[in-house]
Formats: structure tokens, sequence, C-alpha cells
């Protein structure tokens, strides 16, 4: 994000104290099992990791090998004491078991270390228990729950919480929240306005009270750093993530996918023969000017920076000695850093703009804002239609397929049945599945006969009973969803010809 | 025997069997709640079930307590002042425990009253001096405060609150139906989905599915964790009898057929898929696995057959365009595109003909056409593409249509590197104008931008692409020859 500061804003917190906690915290653990020791990292871990800990520190405690956590690959590691960094899911517990009973067979003891992040389920235990290791194994918890992406950007690197909340039901990341909430307000102060809307957002902030008043007297009274704290619920608005990204940092997302706040620049982008992996934040210079612009804006731009950098380069030739001097030992070193990180960006601009035309982009521009809109359903609908057939790409047919359904309130049953049948045989006939799961997720629905307002609400009076209590709230949610989006966009004055609202994808931050 | 007063005293104060005397300070109640605790989990090891002998206990009249004559005279004696009978009354209402006032505060022993052990008790009440009946209690160093953490005996709130913070915490006093169903409740009201499904793993083991299912039948949230930790730990049987028993047929047909997914050999989920077929789906979703199994039976067949031509290295086409991947498991369209590349010329009735594939899965027109027209453009067909989109009308004369737009037909031809002939034929063909000529400027169709300007009469935009096209080209005099041509009327 990085805004541009106004002249009379408070100073933003310094959230690289969260950094410096959560590595002294993984340090300690580490060290709990003194000796060399091989460490096993989750997939889903390894970027936040290296924002955190770089290797070299992690080979200061004493880790000799990194492995990457692998279901149904062979272990190949030699070490006497074998670290796992995992989330806590059943399938690495699995994983963790199968290792440490095939050692058992083979008569070998070692010693195991499972380092949960960011915290321990019962589930979990119950699994170790089941496979007969739970002597065999030391826990522990990382309690990792914000890691600070950008100066003012925190993010909890839970990609899972979507699925297993908003999809299964499954309130586990609850507390995983309530924490990060509570380490917030124990560091900066306890906010003083807290606004939410969301079911969930609701039972977070619930939880993290609980949490705030049983640790009463332990938290000093400080001056808050931060003043007001909103919770949003994602399913409050679906639509924001499933548009295209135009502005300059979304793209670079797209094409080369941002992870933890960093990207890979293939050769074609660095102009060598080289890969170069690159911080993306409020540091880079060039990246923070650009990166909130329009596409369209972008390129100029930075021709016009690149320009700039040349007539400065070109200031040496009228200097003096004195003058040079000062120049080599001044701005030289800054210049040098600029034009790195321009021609970084130009490469990465072409690169950007030589598939954006391949895949013929500005049609599907077009599409999308007749969806927001609320023009042209037809043409939408068959342009979709073809996007399927010509099997362009499976998650961008759902993308589209969805951001019509919630602007429609649903698919008419009509297209629902056709384009789903197209969709299963354009990428595969499993895919039944998928829209099983769209559907749960209020992604991509039909609109059901009679769903008008008046229908809904005689439902909803039918089951007024204790009991039902979860699904009165459902249908009362379900509600808000069908509560149109059209009106909605009117009611904020949501203008999408100024595109001002094809804000870039956040990741689940809080 | 009889008694002194002080006897007496000594014996409501140090018996195991005490009264709960209320006008105990308010202050001492944690502690005799602490004590509690601790007697109770002494209990655990003391009291290991009626017919121990060891550890039996007796009361002043030497009968063994809780047996049946012990209990007869509890019963008679509770109106007269005998010693025998002089038992709390209320004793009965502690299931678990009484509240001795702690005369040491680190040795329980000196609560115990009974029968002298022979053993290794003796050494320890030995130990423990300043009481002068004998315990059988084992010594008990350990401080106050650790008590706590191995006690069994919190209250709802505290048992949900050592859960969320992960604490090692067991469920298994929580007996009776209802004390599981409000614990349950009380997980719920705290909304962290850890304890919630630690409480539903603790169910899950101390009740049958069927009470199980009915109680979670009405609770939502509990019942959504629930199948998502069935989910997770893969028990597909109890998920599906869940199911089942919430009549959820949609999911239970749904979860059934997932299952397809973890079968790797081609013919054991042919045959997975052949009863996932009669599954209670919504009636398109039947069509649509009816169609995933048939589609897997026709990849199974074909693969083998085209497997076996490939190996025998006589057929031309496979022999220059090797195969990269095996079509099993691909989807339809893949399936078609794989058919036309491979066996377009085939007859109907073979299962490797396209024309099979669109009669058997209903494939329309315009995905046929599509499809089609990409492989025999990739194989540089022409002939093949020109015949798909010629028709005769019924003057007898061919005429070109094509379902999908021919936008599109000239942007798969020019992905796949058509001739400029080619291109220019299609892109003639594309009836808007303006389309026509965008496209005709980008793939460098000459002849079209020069005629559509020409009909347009548009001088300005054909002056402009004169610059476009080679010096003293055939294309650059024909565009002189238009722009002094005077019969046109130009518009600018």
């Amino acid at each position: 994000m990085a805004f541009h500061l106004r002249p009379d804003a408070p100073e933003l917190p310094d959230f690289s104290m969260l950094k410096r906690l959560a590595r002294d915290q993984l340090i300690y653990l580490l060290e709990q099992l003194p000796g060399k020791k091989d460490l096993f990292i989750e997939a889903d871990l390894m970027s936040p990791l290296d924002r955190i800990a770089s290797v070299s520190i992690l080979k200061q405690h004493e880790v000799d090998k990194l492995y990457k956590v692998e279901i149904n690959k062979p272990v190949l590691s030699s070490s006497e004491q074998l670290c796992f960094l995992v989330r806590p899911r059943i399938k690495n517990m699995r994983y963790i078991a199968h290792l440490v009973n095939t050692d058992k067979l083979a008569g070998r003891t070692r010693k195991y270390k499972v380092i949960f992040s960011p915290q321990k389920f019962y589930a979990c235990e119950m699994v170790l228990e089941e496979e007969g290791i739970y002597g065999d194994v030391s826990c522990d918890e990382w309690a990792f729950s914000l890691l600070p992406l950008d100066v003012d950007l925190l993010s909890m690197e839970l990609p899972e919480f979507f699925r297993d909340y908003f999809l299964e039901g499954d309130q586990r990341w609850i507390n995983t929240v309530a924490q990060a909430l509570h380490l917030l307000s124990t560091l900066y102060g306890s906010f003083p306005n807290c606004y939410g809307i969301g079911r969930c957002a609701k039972m977070s902030y619930e939880l993290w009270r609980t949490l705030e008043e049983e640790e009463e007297g332990e938290t000093k009274s400080r001056r808050p750093e931060i003043g007001h704290i909103f919770f949003l619920d994602r399913d409050m608005d679906f639509v924001t993530a499933l548009c295209s990204q135009v502005v300059y940092e979304g793209l670079v997302d797209d094409t080369f996918r941002i992870k933890c706040g960093s990207v890979d620049f293939g050769p074609e982008v660095t102009s060598s023969d080289k890969s170069l992996k690159v911080l993306l934040n409020a540091e880079d210079k060039v990246f923070s000017e650009i990166r909130n612009e329009h596409f369209s804006n972008v390129f100029g731009f930075l021709s016009q920076k690149a320009r700039n950098l040349q007539a400065q380069y070109d200031r040496r030739r009228g200097m003096d000695i004195k003058q040079m001097k000062n120049f080599v030992s001044q701005e030289l070193k800054g210049l040098k850093q600029e034009h790195r990180l321009l021609s970084l960006h130009i490469g990465a601009c072409e690169s950007i703009m030589k598939k954006k035309t391949k895949q013929d982009f500005q049609e599907l521009i077009k599409t999308e804002h007749g969806l927001l809109e609320g023009f042209s359903l037809r043409e939408s609908t068959s342009y979709i239609e073809e996007h399927i057939d010509r099997q362009v790409s499976p998650i961008e047919s759902l993308r589209l397929m969805c951001l019509l359904s919630i602007t429609e309130n649903g698919l008419i049953p009509k297209d629902y049945r056709s384009l789903k049948t197209q969709y299963l045989q354009s990428y595969g006939p499993e895919h039944l599945l998928t829209f099983s799961n769209l559907r749960r997720a209020g992604l991509l629905t039909e609109q059901a006969p009679g769903d008008t307002l008046t229908a809904m609400e005689s439902k909803v009076s039918k089951l007024v009973t204790d009991k039902a209590a979860g699904k009165i709230t459902d249908a009362f949610s379900s509600l808000a969803k069908r509560s149109n989006f059209r009106a909605i966009s009117k009611k904020l004055n949501l203008d999408y010809k100024a595109e001002l609202t094809l804000a870039q994808r956040q990741p689940f931050a809080l | 025997m009889s008694r002194t007063k002080g006897d007496e005293e000594e014996y409501w104060n140090s018996s195991k069997f005490k009264a709960f005397t209320f006008d105990d300070e308010d202050d001492e109640l944690s502690q005799l709640k602490e004590s509690k605790r601790a007697v109770n989990s002494l209990r655990d090891f003391v009291d290991d079930g009626d017919d121990d002998d060891d550890l039996e206990r007796v009361n002043w009249s030497g009968e063994p307590v809780g047996s049946i004559s012990w209990t007869i005279k509890e019963t008679a004696g509770n109106s007269g002042p005998t010693q025998e009978g002089r038992e709390p009354k209320n004793r009965n209402s502690f299931s678990y425990g009484q509240l001795p006032k702690p005369t040491s505060t680190y040795s329980l022993s000196s609560f115990f009253k009974g029968r002298t052990r022979l053993g290794s008790f003796q050494s320890l009440s030995d130990a423990l001096s300043d009481t002068p009946a004998k315990s059988y209690a084992p010594e008990l160093g350990r401080p106050k405060g650790e008590y706590r953490d191995y006690s069994n005996d919190w209250s709802l709130c505290d048992t949900v609150r050592r859960l969320r913070k992960g604490k090692v915490c067991s469920l298994e006093r929580f007996r009776s139906l209802q004390d599981k169903l409000q614990l349950l409740e009380e997980a719920v009201s705290v909304h962290d989905g850890n304890v919630i499904t630690a409480v539903l793993i603790f169910l899950k083991r101390t009740l049958s599915k069927e009470i199980l299912f009915r109680e979670l039948e009405v609770r939502q949230v509990a019942l959504r964790h629930l199948i998502h930790f069935l989910k997770e730990i893969g028990d597909q049987k109890l998920l599906l009898e869940l199911f089942r028993f919430l009549d959820r047929t949609e999911e239970l047909a749904l979860s059934h057929y997932r299952e397809h997914l973890t079968i790797q050999d081609p013919d054991k989920r042919k045959e997975f898929l052949k009863t996932c077929v009669g599954l209670p789906f919504s009636a398109e979703d039947t069509a649509h696995i009816q169609d995933h199994y048939t589609l897997l039976e026709r990849q199974i067949i074909i693969e083998a057959n085209d497997r076996h031509l490939e190996s025998a290295g006589q057929t031309e086409i496979f022999r220059k365009h090797p195969r990269k991947a095996s079509i099993l498991n691909m989807p339809l369209v893949t399936t078609l595109f794989y058919a036309c590349f491979y066996h377009y010329s085939e007859p109907e009735g073979t299962f490797s003909s396209p024309i099979n594939l669109k009669k058997t899965f209903k494939i329309p027109d315009k995905q046929y056409v599509l499809t089609a027209l990409a492989a025999r453009a990739k194989l540089r067909a022409w002939h093949d593409v020109d015949a798909l989109f010629t028709t005769k009308n019924w003057l007898g004369y061919t005429k070109k249509r094509a379902p999908i737009g021919f936008h599109r037909v000239v942007e798969i031809l020019h992905k796949n590197n058509a001739p400029v002939q080619i291109l220019q034929e299609y892109v003639n063909l594309v009836e808007d104008v303006d389309m026509k000529l965008n496209l005709a400027t980008k793939f460098k169709c000459h002849d079209v931008v020069i005629d559509t300007c020409r009909d347009l009469k548009d001088r300005q935009q054909l002056m402009a692409y004169r610059g476009k096209v080679d010096k003293g080209s055939a294309e650059e005099e024909k565009i002189d020859t238009i722009l002094s041509s005077p019969q046109i009327r130009w518009k600018n």
C-alpha cells in the first residue's frame, strides 16, 4: 500500500518489532534442540520464514540442511536430529509419523522436534497419539502471527483461512486472529475504536476481547498508536477480489506472483542471464511512485524518469574536478541504484505488456466493466462462454463466472447449467466438485425461482426457534449478500469508469 | 467404642468422612476447594474401585465403607447419636469429595484414617508422625500449586478456557450426556474452532454415533466442525454415515464421488465411476457423472489403441507428431482436439473419431468447429479448414459459414502461422467492417485493407496505409491506381 502521508498524520508505528519478536522466538525454539539439526519446512512457510530469519541466521543456530516438506516423497536426511516447522495440519502429522515409524522399524532412533506455526491443534495431537509417536517427538509452538510486508502493511500469511472458514465453516483460525490482535494491542496500545462487519469479524472481536479481559492488569496503559480498527469479512465484498488488476503492483502480482512482498524477476526482465529476487516495498523509490498507478500511465512515467536519469548522468560532462568528486561521492550511488531499479521495472512492464496483449486483455477488461456496471449482459455471458470454449485459463474462466454471479445475484438457471456443462467439458469433469464448493461459498450460485425478497422473508420467519439460531444468521447473511450489488454500488457512488475502485488485491491482512 | 468429646472433635476434624460445615470462612474456601481437588486426584490412585482390598476404607466400627452392612447401619443410624451412625448426613451428596480441614499443607496423609496397612505405606505413615492415626496415602510432597495442574476437576468454563490456551485437559469427567452437551455449547460460545474440534474428538470417542449425530443435527456450528474434521482425518465411512443420517443426499454423493481423485489406476477409476452413477445426484449432475464415466472408458480404449499404433511405427501422423502425453483423464475438449489431430478422417463408427465424440457427448457445433479448426490449423491442413466452413446452400452454391465468428477463425489461423492468402480469405469474411479493417491491418492483409478503404471511400486512410506497404510492391501500385481513379467519390 504505502499511502502518501498527509502532513498532519501521526507517525506509523514501528512494525519491525513484530519481525524481531518472531525471529527471536524461533531462535529460542531451535536452541531447545541443541546441536546440529536438519530443518524441514512446509512450503507455505518458506516465504514468510525468508522474511523473518535468513538462512545464515538459521545456520548460526546449528541448522545444518534445509528441506521442504513434501508428502509422498522419501526423506533423505541423515541427520540425528530432525526439526519440522509446519502448520498444524493432519497431513503434516501423518508425514512426520510416517518418517518416525519408518525409523523405528529400521531400528533407528533420532530426535524429532515439531514446531507448529502459529499454534498446535488438538486434532494434531490426536493423530500423533494415534500413530504412536506422541512420546517420540517434542512439540512446540512458534506463535508467529503477523508479518510486516511494508511500512504500513501486515499480513498473517494464512492463505488457508479463506477455505477453512468461508467454505468449510471451521473456526480454527479465529483464535490466531485474536492472538494477533492481542499482540498488536500489547505492543502498540489497545485500540480505542473498533468497527466491524461480518460474522467472522464479530467472533474474532469477541474472542479478542475475552483475551484482553483475561490479561487485564498485565497490559500497561499506554497511549495507543493505532486509533481505529475495522474488521471486514472477505465475503462482504468478493467483487473487488474478483476484478482484474490494472495498477502496476497488481499486474506484477498477476504476471510474476508477489510472495510475502518480494518477487522473482526472470532473465527476460533483468536483461541478464540470471533471475533476481526483488523486495517490493516503500523502500524501492521507483516502485513506490508507480505501484498504485494505472498501468497505462506507468510506461510513460518510467520513460520520463529514464530520460531524467540520463540527463543527470549527462551533467557530469560539464563538471570540474571538485564538482565531479562531489557527484561521485554523493549522487552517483543513488543514481546507479535508481538506474538499476528503473531498468528492472521497465523490463517488468515489457513482460506484462507482452503477456497481456497476447491474452486479449482489453476485451477482458471491457467485459468486466460491463458486468460491474450492469450493461451488455448477454455479450458478457457469451464472452465468458467463449473464454471457456477456448480453454484460456481455468481460474480466469471461474473468476469471470463468479463476477457475473455476484453482480447479478446468481446466474439464471439456463446460463448456470450451460456454462457449467461447458466448463466441465473444457477443463475436466472432476470440476463438478469445484462448482459444488463455489456454490457453498456463495461465489457461484444459481438464482432460485421465486427468490424474491418476500419469499426470503417468509423463509426466515419460519425458522424462529432457538436451535435454528445458526440458520437464521445464515439466512440473514445470505439476505445481505443478495442485497443487490448494484444497489450498494449506487449508494456508495462507486464509479467504475474512473477505475478508482479496481483496487489491487490484498493478502488477507489485518 | 466410647469416645470423649475430644475424640469426637478429632474424629470430625480429621476423619476422611467429614461434614461440610458451612461455618468455614470464606478465605478458606479456596483452600478447601483446592484441597478438594487434591483429594480428588488422590482418589484416583487411592480409590481404585470398591473391590480393591488394599485400600478398603473402614469406619470406626470396623466395617468397610460402602459395604452393604455399613449402608444399612448408616440409614438406620441417622437418627441415633451412636458413633456408628454419626456419619455426616449429607455425605452422600459428595460423590467425589470431602473437605477435610487441612492440618498440614504438605501432607495429605494426615487426612486419611483407616485400617493400618502393612507394607509400603507403613513407613510413609510413620514418617508423618504428627497424627496418631495411621494413614495409607502415599507421600505427596509436592507444593499446593502443582495439584492444580494434575487435577481433573475444572469447572465447565475453566475447562474450556484451558483448552483455548492449549493446556492439557482431560475431558473424561464429562460423562453424562448433559455435561457433554453443555461442554460443547460452552466451546461453541467461545468461537475457537480448535476447542470445538477438541470437544468433538472427545464426544466422538465417548458417544455412539447415533446419539452424536442426533445432537449435532441441531447444532450447526459444531456440525460443520465435525464434518471438516472427518474430511481431514479421512474417516470417509463415518462421514458418509453422517450425511446419510442428515439426509444430505447431494453432499453424500459428492463426498463419495470425490474419492475417485485418489484412485490412480485408470481401470479401477473407471469402475469406481461406474458405481458413482447411481448416487443421489441432481439430474444434471448425474448426466455429468455419466459423461465422466463414458469419457474415461473411451480414453482407455483410445489410449491403448494409439499406444499400440505409435509403437508399431507405421502410422504417419504419429511419426511426424509423436504424442507428448497420455489422453487419460484429460477433459473432453482436449480429447476432442486429440481426436481431430490424430484421427480426423476416421469414419463415425470408431471410438476415436471426432464425429463419434461429438455425437456421444452432444458437443455443440460452436465448440466442435473451434476445436477442429485449432487442430487442423496446427497441422496446416488448410483444405480441412476450408471444408469445415463450406456448406452448400439449396441452390448448390457453396458458401462459407461459421458458428463462431470469423474474427475468431482468423485469430486461430494467425496463431498457427497460416499463410497470408489463407488469412486474407477469412478476414474478408468478417462482417463487421471496423473489425475487418482492424484485423486486416494487424495481420498485414494488404488487399483486404485496400479494398475495404475503397469500399468505405476513405481516402485518408488509404493514403496513410500506402506508407505501410513495401515500396514498389504490387499493393502500392494498386493503391495508386485506386487513388487516381476518377470514378470513386471520396469521402475525405
